[in-house]
């Protein structure tokens, strides 16, 4: 039994919600995030950001298949979860969960990238051998047109999936925040804000992991990295970031204004338990000192290994701050009573379904799912090959 | 006393007949339950609860409840210098072996809540099943069907009042039933039935002889946390401000 | 029709999701309960399934139809509104089948359970200190359980 403070209804002294469900809006964040950058060039013509376009999409697909398993991992009985496709009740945020994901999904990330990368995938169904040539011509779905008319068509409607991709996105970690703001009997987490809070931390740690990952990339293939680009994405996370941090500190700063029944149980454990993770973590290091190295890049021009250093540490400590944000809220959410007399403690177990090994093979996976799709479709050819005899469709 | 096979042939049928006459005299048990006109709740009257825990123990007995988790608990407040904003509370095994002794304290007074579902009419926990496993019946009761529950546990964070856990063998979420597979029989529920003093009272509030009309009508009674809007059918007599 | 000549690939998709959709679909009607949606959302058979777990506490009106003398007894005492099931436990088994003996409760743990004297108690109900009251002699020996007060009807 976790060690109580004070009072907690008998109930209430165990955590129902573990490190997996702290989890699953990190990796749905980073999706979101990743995505929101990748229209940054479609949409907004943000030209300087193109070298990592196809690296956000495989990336947000990599996290993406990743987000259900921690879910699955964390059920009474994950096997009954197709209940949520085909009993879905309509007054559950959480109910959304099924079809939100199978849209985005199917309907935008996968048709978004299939667009993008026709051309290539039509190429390398006719040059490549053995299984990977299957497995290409399957991608084709049969069609080898990749005359200028129908790339043009695909350019277009591609550029109407962004579009729409943009508010899917917004919807896809924007539920999520619904899911802790609409729960009245929680006022840690009861308010209009968590919504809006969650997307735009979503954005930050999904500018920076797209950010990270390029200039990884870049590194390991031996390739020089576009300055421009990193420069550009940099001040993008700058920008989201203050408008981020600014939604926060609204939030404390209302909450400790208006002070009301719940404040006094809830500061207290901002100050005790959760002292290490929300101020110094989140707030120090993870958000103000980004920010600030972040700031000072604005005005000088510095040398180019500085610039990517502290860049490197940004991103780093943003993602950091981010992963500890929702460690504060779904967490901290449940260390306090609702009587507001009390408090528990969670320990996070090792080895099981629940557990930190678990939590860190969730992590790794994505890494994983993004090395295969990056052999699959490599995000480096910006042009598409030659276009070659289209078979009559 | 030592039955013969004869003599129970004739003592059960009497029994039973006896038993008809006996039930049909409170008019929620005819043998043919119409959801419709019933709409349960319960009383619970604050100055005649002792803290015995016999209600815990009973729950516990009647519905298997596991070790550790509660359809039914008791608290008991302190409140020290008059102070209602920080009253102490415990709940040592959710009451169900009672409480330790205490002595008079003359700057303070103690008092004991039981506390259970509230079979909310507007519950914020069948509000966020996402799948339809919890509910609230056409009479009144919030059930959960273990059956087709996730296990997700988002009822159990919606809950304002910490009814609900999820089984820890089962997987699945739990909490009161009120007893519903007593109620629909026309018995009350195992903690009403258990307690010495008549603390806890089953209620049907569309049955118009049952008592805890003019109960409402010559008391004053609280819900907990009338501001979270829960509809709570759980209505407390002499219920002090202290209370979480 | 010329409009369509280059986009065969995107009408293969479309077909893709159109199979997707009618799968959906097929394959909900397999599995969703039929009772579901009989009341609201959620297994209309559920309702009767909870009606049906098994009883462990019989109530007070199957002790009485049979203890009628204990009844009588107790009726008119201080322990009136004490149903039987308080004090001797779950008694379904006992009243399907009177043959199983439910044994006693035993007094030394049972009576201070609800009657040990604490200040968190209302002070209209009775207690006592159990160390001194009765110097470790039984409850029972002086009380009759069903009509507590010494001297009441039926007392000891």
């Amino acid at each position: 039994m976790p060690h109580v403070e004070g009072f907690m209804y008998p109930n209430e002294i165990a955590l129902y919600w573990s490190i997996l469900i702290v989890l699953y809006p990190y990796i749905t964040g980073l999706v979101a995030g990743a995505f929101i950058l990748a229209s940054l060039e479609r949409v907004f013509r943000v030209e300087a950001v193109k070298p990592t376009y196809r690296l956000a999409l495989l990336t947000a697909l990599a996290f993406l298949l990743v987000a259900p398993l921690p879910l699955q991992l964390h059920l009474g009985h994950p096997e009954r979860s197709y209940e949520m496709y085909f009993t879905p009740h309509l007054t559950s945020a959480m109910a959304m969960f099924g079809f939100v994901y199978l849209w985005y999904l199917m309907a935008v990330l996968v048709v978004e990238i299939w667009l993008d990368y026709r051309a290539d995938i039509v190429a390398m169904s006719q040059s490549t051998t053995g299984w990977r040539r299957l497995l290409y011509r399957i991608m084709t779905l049969g069609s080898t047109n990749v005359s200028p008319r129908a790339l043009r068509i695909d350019d277009r409607l591609g550029w109407f999936i962004t579009l729409i991709g943009i508010p899917s996105a917004v919807l896809l970690h924007g539920y999520v925040g619904f899911i802790f703001g609409s729960v009245k009997a929680n006022p840690w987490w009861s308010s209009a804000l968590m919504p809006v809070v969650f997307i735009f931390s979503a954005m930050v740690s999904g500018i920076a992991a797209v950010m990270l990952l390029y200039m990884v990339s870049m590194k390991l293939r031996r390739e020089p990295i576009d300055m421009r680009c990193v420069d550009t994405i940099a001040r993008y996370l700058l920008y989201i970031f203050v408008i981020d941090f600014s939604l926060e500190m609204l939030d404390l700063i209302h909450r400790i204004y208006e002070a009301d029944a719940s404040f006094r149980s809830l500061d207290f454990m901002v100050h005790t338990k959760l002292y290490f993770s929300q101020i110094v973590l989140q707030i120090y290091i993870g958000t103000l000192l980004p920010i600030l190295l972040l700031t000072i890049m604005q005005f000088r021009k510095f040398a180019p290994a500085t610039r990517k250093a502290v860049y490197s540490v940004a991103g780093s400590l943003t993602l950091i701050s981010v992963f500890a944000m929702r460690w504060n809220v779904v967490i901290g959410g449940q260390l306090f009573s609702k009587s507001f007399l009390g408090y528990t403690t969670y320990k996070v177990a090792l080895v099981t379904r629940e557990g930190l090994l678990v939590s860190i093979a969730l992590m790794i996976l994505p890494f994983f799912i993004l090395w295969i799709l990056i052999k699959l479709l490599p995000p480096w050819i910006t042009k598409p090959a030659a276009p070659l005899e289209s078979s009559t469709t | 006393m030592n039955i013969t096979r004869r003599q129970l042939l004739i003592l059960l049928p009497a029994a039973a007949i006896a038993w008809e006459h006996v039930l049909a005299g409170t008019p929620e048990s005819a043998p043919n339950y119409t959801m419709t006109e019933h709409w349960w709740g319960m009383l619970i009257d604050i100055p005649k609860c002792i803290g015995c825990g016999n209600c815990v123990a009973a729950c516990q007995k009647e519905n298997d409840v596991p070790d550790g988790f509660f359809r039914t608990w008791v608290e008991r407040y302190h409140v020290t210098d008059w102070n209602l904003t920080n009253p102490e509370v415990i709940s040592p095994d959710g009451g169900k072996e009672g409480f330790p002794a205490v002595k008079e304290d003359e700057n303070g007074k103690y008092f004991f809540v039981p506390k259970l579902c509230n079979h909310c009419a507007d519950s914020p926990c069948t509000q966020v099943c996402p799948v339809g496993a919890t509910f609230i019946t056409p009479d009144g009761v919030v059930l959960i069907d273990q059956k087709y529950c996730m296990g997700c546990a988002y009822c159990v964070q919606a809950c304002p009042y910490g009814c609900r856990y999820i089984h820890p063998v089962k997987h699945v979420a739990d909490k009161c039933t009120l007893c519903y597979h007593r109620i629909t029989k026309g018995l009350t529920t195992a903690c009403c039935e258990a307690c010495p003093t008549g603390a806890r009272q089953l209620a049907d509030l569309k049955n118009p002889k049952d008592p805890i009309h003019e109960f409402l009508k010559t008391h004053p009674v609280q819900i907990l946390k009338p501001q979270m809007a829960t509809g709570a059918k759980v209505f407390y007599n002499g219920l002090d401000g202290s209370v979480r | 029709m010329r409009s369509f000549k280059d986009t065969g690939h995107l009408f293969r998709l479309a077909g893709l999701f159109v199979i997707g959709t009618l799968l959906f679909f097929g394959i909900r009607a397999y599995f969703v309960p039929k009772s579901f949606g009989q009341y609201g959302h959620y297994r209309g058979n559920a309702i009767p399934e909870m009606a049906a777990h098994p009883l462990h506490f019989a109530g007070h009106q199957a002790c009485e139809t049979c203890h009628t003398d204990i009844f009588q007894t107790k009726k008119t005492g201080k322990h009136a509104g004490v149903n039987c099931e308080a004090c001797h436990g779950p008694l379904e088994k006992h009243a399907q089948d009177p043959s199983i003996d439910p044994g006693k409760p035993d007094v030394a743990t049972l009576c201070i359970r609800c009657h040990a004297a604490s200040a968190a108690r209302p002070k209209w109900f009775p207690q006592v200190d159990a160390a001194t009251h009765a110097n470790g002699v039984p409850c029972n020996t002086c009380h009759q359980p069903h009509n507590p007060v010494i001297g009441a009807g039926g007392s000891k």
